[in-house]
């Protein structure tokens, strides 16, 4: 019986054997050893016809509550942001889903341009000056950062702000002995960091890295921090949120030298973690230090404009074990929903998207207050579109009794901090409503009365 | 063509955000303000998806043609599968849900584990890394932590890497802080085992293998290799990059090794999407289990079919990313298997007869460099056509793109001169490699007759031959909005034709 990936007639079998000179598809395996072939069938279930995959998969999505089944407003890094049409509609087309890394330029310009085109969105993002075509997501390019601070500086520490996402610093915390860094951690004062924590700490290391807005959704004092770190001589890495990048200042205006984070709001769904992209962009004097695939313009044969994976002696398939990273796949595709998706908002869309955030959060803070009686933990802290709140109990029975009413109201921040088991981080997307966040107002003063 | 920036207009948007009328105002400290708007393109919805579409019919996928690109394993990719990944409680789904809220999707992440640990004949899974090289790191670090249990971490620096690795394997080895012992390759395209034993000591941490090889070719002596490591108490972690010439046929574990990252991408048609997104499992030995990245992905009761996200590892490495890993990629995958079930062994024999097929009509005019029967992909080399003609690997990689293929990896492994590294997989028509063999043969032809057919290639293409050097030299990576060079010759009138429709 034949397959529907599979293409070869009992006809075509017989002949290309034939060609090939043995008599049998087994005798194509003969250099395997004898001790250390398979000798039974795979023990998995027996093959699935489409519509029968489709129903057990639908059977597992059917398993899984998401954010359209209950109204949510959890954040802590991964965000509930709309993703709109035109992102799926180009990321669908076969012609970029089902191209390899854009070895063979002539045939690859439009992933070159496109990668082109995110490069510069992500350098007028971030107010960079160059940018990769992406990392795998926003803990990695974290840990790639190290990677040239390292090499740039020759110095061996790493300084983290304990209010940057755990999940970034778990991840800087595994991949730093390999690169023989040390990882200290400054931890934060009522919601965000001093900078003279920042300054002290800083002496001798190779990079201060802090996130703006914080884990907590704190804005920073973020050219405070920057100045820290540059004055110690140490390079300042800055991990923010995109889309707070229409109201919030970019990191190249305030002195960083390396500006990075996680690009999944900004264009891709959720999807339990992935896939999504992580951006990285840096001063000029970092190019020839960066990670990964970068897209330079060149001109063919012809005097005309093109577009080439260029600095290649960086990478390991020219450089080995002196490259600057083992990175080769990435994550164009999710990447080139990014552009899409900065492309279909526009400068103005992302003032008004970052505006939005900001007006729901604070109406939510509000309506915490008043419904819930429920206080911000930072109360004399600016916040974005995330805010930590005390919720007089265990938050993650808080969330798991406020998820029986259909809402789910945040992430318990007791799981990585300790002092934190009542606190409660609020996010709120532009997806959320005010009668979404009044209804979360009135579960939580139900569930914490 | 020009870039989107070219086409923008202050004041054009296709986005609509919604606005709400009586909320607090936006207020942010006037010092952490934007001084200035990035400078996004402008453009209305239409052109956005004109650019994009446009833009998509100057790329070339699996879905427009052949790409025998050798050793990335481009292989169909079932439609199927993205329709599945789009599912609401796929797509929407929040990472930090509370594991009741999330039961489908770590009953996904669970199977999709034991079915690799099947494949590969090992006894653990982490699906954590995002693709092949971030699994080879997170497998030196398992090394790692192995050793520093056993309090051999000192003594042991060194990892082995076969001189036709891929570059990801000594680069990996830098960053996990090991250092390279390269170990040269036989006359028959094997490990040249002499050469081994006297590079394996106590020194010695690990061995980094692809087999079959890069060369497209089963290692003969493996169970010799196996042998010479464990022997010296060291570990053997397989690269499987090149597992689809193998499902069902030979295993990892079987054959000794004791790491494995699996590219989901290759061999469980990941679609590639340009350059990414990958995804690199690793199956380990029981021996390294508790050393994997947390959270582990365990099935809390079978009885009641519940899943759930273990985090008390305490001799785990770390996380090497963020969450479980990249959810996506799993989806499509475990949708791909469930397709194949114990047919996967069809799948690989299909690939490598496929392989076979293609070699066998192109080796009496290409050089083989190592003859005897392939895997799932060879190795020819050009050199006698550089030798001759003048025409290198290079000028018959842009020539095929004439043809309408796809060409073919290039100049790897290093270690043969002017290297076309060819991997038809499974998913082709006989007619397809016919064609494909035929233009290779045509090319052949031309490279004696007409050598600057080949040197001036590609000819149809949306762009002539690109000057890698000057890009490399005078590097722009960006728009340079009011500075920047346009384009030329844009949009040129084809010849006039008759109306056509009212």
């Amino acid at each position: 019986m034949t397959h529907p990936y599979l293409a070869l007639t009992d006809d075509d079998r017989e002949e290309m054997l034939r060609t090939i000179g043995v008599s049998s598809v087994d005798e194509l395996f003969r250099d395997i050893p004898a001790g250390v072939r398979f000798g039974r069938p795979l023990d998995l279930e027996p093959a699935l016809s489409e519509q029968e995959l489709s129903a057990h998969l639908g059977a597992l999505a059917a398993r899984n509550v998401d954010s359209t089944r209950e109204i949510s407003f959890l954040g802590a890094g991964i965000y509930d942001h709309y993703v709109p049409a035109v992102v799926d509609a180009v990321m669908q087309r076969g012609e970029f889903l089902t191209a390899y890394t854009p070895y063979q330029p002539e045939m690859s310009q439009g992933v070159l341009q496109s990668i082109f085109e995110y490069q510069t969105a992500i350098c007028e993002l971030t107010g960079m000056d160059v940018s990769n075509a992406s990392g795998y997501d926003g803990t990695t390019v974290t840990a790639d950062a190290c990677y040239i601070a390292k090499h740039a500086t020759g110095k061996s520490t790493i300084v983290i702000t304990e209010a940057t996402n755990p999940q970034v610093r778990q991840v800087v915390r595994t991949y730093a002995p390999g690169f023989g860094l040390e990882v200290v951690e400054v931890p934060h004062r009522g919601g965000t960091t001093d900078p003279d924590d920042v300054r002290r700490a800083a002496e001798g290391a190779a990079a201060v890295i802090f996130q703006q807005p914080n884990m907590f959704g704190c804005l920073e004092p973020a050219p405070d921090l920057a100045a820290a770190a540059n004055d110690a001589e140490a390079l300042s890495i800055a991990h923010v949120d995109p889309l707070s990048l229409g109201v919030l200042e970019a990191p190249g205006r305030y002195g960083c030298s390396i500006a990075l984070g996680e690009g999944q709001g900004a264009g891709n769904f959720p999807a339990f973690g992935g896939p999504h992209y992580g951006f990285l962009a840096a001063r000029q004097d970092f190019i020839r230090r960066m990670p990964g695939r970068i897209v330079g313009e060149t001109v063919d044969a012809a005097g005309e404009r093109g577009y080439v994976l260029t600095l290649q002696t960086r990478e390991q398939h020219i450089r080995r074990e002196k490259a600057t990273s083992n990175i080769t796949t990435n994550q164009t595709l999710l990447a080139l929903g990014g552009l899409v998706y900065l492309t279909w908002l526009g400068p103005q869309g992302l003032r008004e998207l970052g505006e939005t955030c900001l007006s729901l959060a604070a109406y939510a803070k509000q309506q915490l207050r008043e419904r819930a009686g429920l206080e911000p933990v930072f109360a004399d802290r600016a916040t974005f579109k995330e805010f930590a709140v005390r919720v007089g109990r265990n938050a993650r029975e808080v969330i798991a009794a406020a998820r029986e009413h259909g809402v789910h109201p945040g992430y318990a921040l007791g799981r990585d901090y300790e002092g934190m088991d009542d606190v409660l981080l609020v996010a709120v997307t532009e997806k959320r409503t005010p009668a979404e966040i009044d209804r979360l107002a009135d579960v939580l003063a139900e569930v914490t009365a | 063509m020009k870039l989107i920036y070219e086409k923008s207009q202050a004041g054009r948007r296709a986005s609509s955000i919604p606005r709400h009328e009586g909320l607090p105002a936006p207020e942010i400290p006037d010092e952490l303000r934007r001084s200035e708007p990035p400078r996004l393109p402008e453009v209305p919805e239409f052109e956005l998806i004109r650019h994009f579409t446009e833009l998509s019919t100057r790329n070339f996928g699996i879905d427009n043609g052949f790409y025998p690109l050798g050793s990335c394993t481009m292989k169909y990719n079932p439609r199927i599968n993205e329709r599945l990944v789009a599912l609401p409680g796929f797509a929407n789904l929040h990472p930090l849900q509370d594991e009741d809220g999330a039961q489908g999707a770590l009953e996904l992440e669970w199977r999709l584990q034991e079915i690799l640990r099947e494949v590969t004949g090992l006894d653990a899974v982490s699906l954590q890394p995002a693709a092949g090289s971030q699994g080879e790191l997170t497998g030196l670090m398992l090394v790692r932590a192995y050793f520093e249990d056993r309090g051999e971490s000192e003594q042991r620096r060194k990892v082995v890497i076969p001189d036709t690795a891929h570059g990801t394997n000594p680069a990996s080895v830098t960053m996990a802080g090991y250092e390279v012992t390269p170990v040269k390759t036989d006359a028959r395209g094997n490990i040249d085992v002499d050469d081994l034993r006297g590079r394996v000591d106590e020194h010695t941490a690990a061995l980094m293998l692809t087999n079959p090889s890069t060369l497209g070719l089963f290692d003969e002596n493996i169970e010799q290799i196996t042998e010479i490591f464990h022997g010296a108490g060291a570990l053997m972690y397989y690269d499987g990059a090149n597992l689809n010439a193998v499902c069902g046929i030979s295993r990892p574990g079987d054959m000794g090794f004791d790491i494995v990252h699996i590219n989901l991408h290759k061999t469980f048609s990941q679609p590639h999407g340009g350059g990414g997104p990958g995804g690199g499992p690793i199956a380990v030995r029981d021996i390294l289990e508790p050393f994997l990245p947390v959270p582990a992905v365990v099935r809390r009761d079978e009885a009641t079919n519940t899943y759930g996200l273990d985090f008390d590892r305490p001799k785990s490495i770390g996380k090497v990313r963020g969450y479980s890993g990249p959810f996506g990629v799993f989806v499509r995958s475990y949708a791909y298997m469930r397709m194949y079930g114990p047919r996967l062994r069809e799948m690989s024999e299909t690939a490598v007869l496929n392989a076979n097929y293609v070699l066998a009509r192109l080796k009496g005019v290409y050089d083989l460099p190592f003859d005897r029967l392939c895997m799932h992909e060879f190795v020819l080399s050009a050199r006698a056509l550089k030798r001759d003609n003048g025409t290198t690997a290079l000028d018959v990689a842009k020539r095929l793109m004439d043809y309408g293929f796809h060409p073919p990896t290039i100049y790897f492994p290093l270690i043969v001169p002017e290297a076309l590294m060819v991997e038809p997989t499974e998913t082709e028509t006989k007619e397809t490699l016919d064609a494909f063999c035929d233009a290779m043969l045509a090319i052949a032809r031309e490279s004696a007759e007409d050598p600057e057919v080949l040197k001036k290639a590609p000819h149809g293409r949306p762009v002539k031959r690109l000057d890698e050097v000057r890009a490399a030299k005078q590097p722009v990576v960006k728009y340079g909005f009011d500075k920047h060079a346009g384009a030329t010759g844009e949009r040129q009138p084809v010849a006039v034709e008759a109306p056509k429709g009212v």
